[in-house]
């Protein structure tokens, strides 16, 4: 059973102006329709409040995944058991995480954007799996790093 | 809130992710196939003409159940399987329900960036 979805739509804009739309905080807000707290940083968890009419209760919280120059722009979000005013969870941390991705390809007339969005058969069991690799991938990338420093600097 | 209406709120939490993860393995889905097109039936009937045990197949329909697919019925001695739409209709009505804000979202992204 089909368990993501995946949308093409080509724009009529150079890539740099869609990357601008999908990765500048204020101007995902503007179309998303959510006002968001602060930029967007990969690894860290980006807050706000919707502001799409009718869901103005609605929390907004994703962990940006990656943001690969004018390239790919990912995030992970939960999808609360309601949206509905009166039983729409405060608390995410149990609610199921999808994987939501924005790929960028240059056309003749612009941009191709392909937007998948992944996942929706985790459990927030696998999530914390999830994490914890997430963890564990920054501390080996960390040790790269010292590693590199240490080569580099005898 | 007693234990039992406490597990019965995180179970239905969890349901449309156990659903979509029971629905993603081919065994499952072929036992989808045979049930929803049948009367309900046994495990020896579903094991039959299968290349699996009899415990591998209970094993499946367990999953299936926990997520609300199948409902283990009796008939007299028989313990019987039988299908439920309503947790599949669910989450197709979902996932519909979140393409069509995608396709919404991304005009609005669209105008956006041509205008």
């Amino acid at each position: 059973m089909n368990n993501s979805i995946e949308k093409r739509i080509d724009l009529k804009a150079p890539i740099p102006r869609v990357w601008r739309a999908l990765t500048d905080y204020r101007e995902f807000g503007d179309w998303f329709r959510v006002k968001l707290d602060g930029p967007f940083v990969p690894g860290q968890v980006s807050r706000g409040q919707m502001t799409y009419p009718g869901y103005e209760h609605v929390k907004w919280e994703a962990v940006v995944q990656k943001m690969e120059h004018e390239r790919l722009f990912s995030f992970t979000w939960p999808h609360p058991k309601s949206l509905d005013k009166a039983d729409c969870p405060l608390d995410y941390s149990e609610e199921p995480t999808t994987l939501v991705e924005f790929r960028l390809e240059k056309t003749g007339s612009g941009t191709l954007l392909v937007l998948t969005e992944s996942g929706f058969d985790k459990l927030p069991a696998d999530r914390r799996l999830e994490a914890f690799q997430r963890n564990d991938g920054g501390w080996t990338e960390q040790m790269k790093n010292i590693e590199n420093y240490v080569a580099h600097k005898p | 809130m007693s234990r039992t209406s406490h597990s019965r709120v995180a179970a239905k939490r969890r349901t449309r992710a156990l659903v979509f993860a029971a629905l993603g393995d081919p065994t499952r889905l072929s036992l989808v196939a045979k049930l929803c097109r049948a009367q309900p039936r046994s495990i020896s009937q579903l094991t039959k003409r299968s290349k699996l045990t009899r415990q591998a197949i209970t094993k499946h329909l367990r999953v299936l159940e926990g997520a609300g697919i199948v409902h283990n019925v009796h008939a007299g001695r028989e313990s019987l399987f039988e299908f439920d739409p309503q947790p599949i209709t669910e989450v197709t009505e979902y996932l519909g329900f979140v393409s069509e804000q995608w396709d919404q979202a991304l005009s609005r992204l669209k105008s956006f960036v041509e205008d």
